[in-house]
């Protein structure tokens, strides 16, 4: 057992830590459990990557990770899966409320899902596939020989495409993520981060591990006197005698992205007049960078505590929005402000003790909007998504037989907790047509566009303008359709032989 | 300036109506979390004086293994916030749906129908909160819907002059838009209906609360002082002791609050549970309180209780002698987003009051941990979470915000900004 100081690299698995950016080529296989001996005898050999470095950088890499249904499948009871967090266990798509905070109604209703949508094609596991280009199809080869034939039934398989850095839309993405305090320097309290701060705890990532708030999240903890199994596993850090099941594992949360290229960029090709510049223009402001990646607004001259101060990371990453509150330079609602507002504990402007003090009691806010945005740090996603489908060019998009072959995004991130993390983001932030106290907007490329309850539409998008008046862009169509998507359960590498050996007691004792 | 009053009527549920009650009242629904403002068992549009209102039925759902009390019987909740000073109201909903009443009442132990007046029952079983806190003091349902309709206007026309004139002379903007005003409101189209004078026995009432409270609290400062000593030591004991409670509440009752959660940008909150058993307890939660509702009432009655803008209405209702308490408010966003606002931003303020709540997350020297144990705390609060079954809005798809905003842009429409910051500031407000 290793005390606080460092992470268990070697059962960790290595998606928490790497994106595998070297590995281009990547296969996603939604898998249902048909015999579950057979597959846990695979789970146990399975070549699972860990997030330990090695020299020379690994050619291949696999991921795995479970639904709550799958987990049930390996032979997990009720009371064990009760330690899961409470949207894992309902799922991504089973209740119509989860589905309304979501923003899945409408186009995005699960009922329309390619996946995950209904009870039948909520898959078991998901198993991810990284190679270097060239050696995926060899790869999977390797991987479905006759036990895989007979432990899985493959529910979809999920091809993934190489655009470099670039999401369908030509944005260069992934570039703002969270850094992980590995080495757990921070302390372990409730520390306060007054200023935006993009180093989070390792509990936001992994669980086990004490969060942003010096806590723990819950997860199943198994004695085992009644289970000697669960020897296999980590004791829990701050309950030892118990072993944990979460230990160095994540929640991992994916969705299937269809993006419309060509309905975007005719979209803002149409509101710029045909005119270049403006085009580029509206569609930098929608996204919150330029194409390239540049930020809207200039680098604060402040440290940022987790982002490096030199190199490509520090161009594109070094800003906050203290400087531009009203959105004058990056609209308030551009969709990068939205998933990440860089916002602290308190708003920009505390200094000391008796500013402190008055903005605690709710006094000497500068304008009537800059207190509306919690703090970030507890609202931070790891992405670790792959793009599908051939990439579209502007121009390409714009030309009238624009192909409409499927293409869009994976989405996948990595969380403690799906509730306080993924789905706060993506219902406060993303979908909120309040966010910031915005007038009935919700985010201009992910926004559903359906009206409020009093029938306001939110089909717009506003760029505030020293002048005064916003500018105001009207009638956005919605550029995203949801296909598909799960919550899982990314294992530590014990905890996934653990997992294996269940499903093989559970075929004894059958 | 309108004062807002509230009114709370409790009553018990007759043996065997529960059931019959709770499918009453679900039929003013349209669809679960989603009243239908004008159905006929209580038709809310028609009180225009309305601002939010919910019918709630009281009952603990949850094993409680700390419980120190004997079962209440299940209540019957109507609860309301209206404007006008505390007097016509109740009276007002006898008249314009008395029938209706009198069948939902119908339903309780105590309510013997024809004999009594309506009015009276109701003003018996009409319980007084131990804070109330709102939004906006003297802000009215009437003004909330005129300030949106000027809003909405005022949107459609600037849009008009920015493409007439473009957007870098704003005095000849806000020129235009003021004229466009002007003629709206002779051709009726528009209505700003000036601020009613303030009630002078309320006003007078008002101030003596605003200097008195003070006054007494110094009064009584060296008791405190002398007393502190027992007191911290006592209060000390009691955090080192007191029981948690916060455990996740069964995957059913989550289930049941979110399955009527988040159909409008606000949402109702109801929780109710036992305060902790010791004397000790039941007075620090009624000083706080007191507190509370002397800082709602004269300082935070502008948009904000300390740093969270999104609560148009709360309430505190002290029950059973002291023993139970019962929170309702309306806020803005999701249950998630409400919690984390109070985590983040207020943790030591719902300390003071809610860890005198049997099985709240153990807290040090008051003010310190409890609500900072951020799952621990989300378990106790949703534990005590009760399904709001009817809950009425007067303004569906507005924030707190909103109003706010709506409000400030009016009152560019009544006072000149003299400096061109001042105009572009007010033009850009404006949904363009």
């Amino acid at each position: 057992m290793s005390g606080p100081g460092s992470a268990e690299y070697s059962d960790i698995q290595a998606l928490a830590r790497f994106g595998h950016g070297g590995l281009k080529e990547a296969l996603f296989l939604l898998l249902e459990i048909a015999d579950p001996a057979a597959a846990g005898d695979w789970l146990n050999n399975a070549p699972v990557s860990s997030a330990e470095w090695t020299t020379p950088a690994p050619e291949t890499a696999l991921q795995v990770a479970f639904t709550v249904d799958g987990l049930r499948a390996l032979g997990l009871d009720e009371a064990m899966l009760d330690g899961f967090s409470e949207a894992f266990i309902a799922g991504m798509a089973a209740e119509p409320s989860r589905s309304r905070r979501l923003g899945d109604v409408a186009h995005n209703d699960p009922s329309h899902w390619h996946w995950g949508g209904g009870p039948d094609s909520v898959p078991h596991l998901l198993l991810m596939l990284y190679a270097r280009t060239g050696q995926l199809e060899a790869r999977k080869a390797t991987l479905q020989e006759d036990l895989f034939n007979r432990a899985f039934r493959t529910v979809a398989e999920l091809p993934t495409a190489d655009h470099g850095d670039r999401e369908p839309f030509g944005f260069v993405d992934g570039i703002s993520q969270p850094a992980i305090d590995w080495e757990r320097r921070q302390t372990t309290d409730l520390h306060r981060r007054d200023r935006y701060s993009n180093l989070l705890s390792l509990g936001e990532l992994l669980l086990g591990y004490p969060n942003e708030y010096g806590q723990y999240t819950r997860r199943p903890l198994v004695d085992p006197l009644s289970d000697p199994a669960a020897r296999l596993l980590p004791t829990a850090e701050e309950q030892p005698e118990l072993h944990d099941l979460g230990r160095n594992g994540s929640y991992l949360v994916m969705r299937q992205l269809h993006q419309d290229v060509a309905g975007f960029w005719r979209f803002v090709d149409h509101q710029a007049d045909g005119d270049l510049q403006q085009r580029e223009r509206l569609a930098s402001r929608m996204v919150g960078r330029q194409r390239d990646g540049t930020p809207l607004v200039a680098h604060t001259t402040q440290a940022i505590e987790g982002i490096e101060e030199s190199g490509r990371q520090a161009d594109l990453n070094q800003f906050d929005f203290a400087e531009d509150p009203h959105g004058h330079q990056c609209p308030i609602g551009a969709h990068i402000r939205r998933s990440n507002p860089r916002t602290g504990d308190f708003p920009p402007g505390v200094t000391g003790l008796l500013s402190r003090l008055k903005r605690i009691f709710g006094f000497g806010r500068r304008f009537p909007d800059d207190d509306l945005i919690a703090s970030t740090r507890f609202h931070r996603l790891l992405r670790r998504g792959r793009v599908y489908g051939a990439p579209l060019t502007p121009e390409q998009a714009l030309e009238t037989d624009a192909s409409d072959e499927p293409r869009g995004l994976h989405f996948i991130c990595l969380v403690a907790n799906i509730s306080r993390q993924f789905e706060f983001v993506q219902n406060a932030w993303t979908m909120g047509c309040k966010f910031a106290g915005l007038p009935n907007e919700s985010d201009p490329l992910l926004g559903n566009r359906q009206s409020l309850a009093d029938g306001q539409p939110t089909d717009h998008f506003s760029q505030p303008d020293p002048q005064g008046p916003s500018r105001d862009t009207q009638g956005l169509p919605p550029f995203i359709t949801v296909q598909g998507g799960a919550y899982f359960f990314m294992p530590g590498i014990r905890a996934l032989r653990y997992l294996a050996g269940r499903a093989a007691a559970k075929d004894d004792s059958a | 300036m309108t004062p807002q009053s509230t009114f709370m009527i409790i009553a018990d549920i007759a043996n065997g109506q529960l059931g019959p009650l709770r499918a009453l009242l679900e039929s003013m629904n349209r669809e679960p979390g989603m009243v239908d403002p004008d159905n006929p068992l209580f038709p809310f549009a028609r009180f225009g004086r309305l601002h939010v209102a919910r019918f709630l039925i009281l009952q603990a759902l949850l094993e409680d293994e700390l419980t120190t009390l004997p079962d209440a019987p299940p209540r019957l909740l109507f609860l309301g916030d209206y404007d006008g000073p505390a007097d016509s109201f109740i009276a007002e909903m006898a008249v314009l749906a008395g029938p209706q009443l009198r069948h939902i009442f119908g339903h309780c132990a105590d309510f013997i129908g024809e004999p009594e007046s309506l009015v009276n029952w109701m003003q018996r079983h009409d319980v007084k909160p131990a804070a109330n806190y709102i939004n906006w003091i003297g802000r009215t349902v009437t003004q909330v819907h005129e300030e949106e309709a000027l809003h909405r206007a005022l949107s459609g026309e600037l849009r008009r002059i920015v493409q007439d004139i473009g957007r870098d002379d704003s005095r000849a903007i806000r020129q235009q838009l003021l004229s466009f005003v002007e003629r709206e409101t002779a051709a009726g189209h528009l209505t700003l209906t000036p601020p009613a004078p303030t009630p002078v026995e309320w006003w007078l009432k008002n101030r003596l609360h605003k200097y008195g409270v003070p006054l007494l609290l110094l009064l009584l400062s060296p008791l405190f002082l002398l007393l502190s000593p027992y007191l911290i030591l006592r209060l000390r004991t009691l955090e080192s002791r007191d029981p948690e409670l916060v455990g996740r509440p069964p995957r059913e009752h989550l289930q049941e609050l979110s399955a009527l959660e988040d159909q409008d940008v606000t949402n109702p909150f109801s929780a109710y549970g036992e305060v902790k058993p010791q004397a000790f307890r039941r007075h620090a939660v009624r000083f706080f309180l007191w507190l509370l509702d002397y800082s709602a009432r004269h300082v935070y009655n502008r948009g904000y209780l300390t740093r969270v803008q999104t609560i148009h209405f709360a309430r505190w209702v002290m029950l059973d002698d002291n023993r139970r308490l019962l929170f309702a408010s309306n806020y803005d966003g999701s249950l998630e987003s409400y919690m984390d606002d109070f985590i983040n931003k207020v943790a030591w303020g719902l300390n003071l009051v809610f860890s005198n709540g049997a099985g709240y997350p153990s807290t040090r020297w008051l003010i310190k941990d409890g609500a900072e144990q951020e799952q621990k705390f989300k378990y106790f609060l949703k534990r005590r979470a009760l399904p709001t079954q009817v809950w009425y809005k007067a303004y569906p798809g507005l924030t707190a915000f909103d109003l706010a905003r709506n409000s400030r842009i009016r009152k560019g429409v009544q006072v000149r900004q003299d400096s061109d910051a001042e105009i572009r500031q007010w033009l850009a407000q404006i949904q363009a």
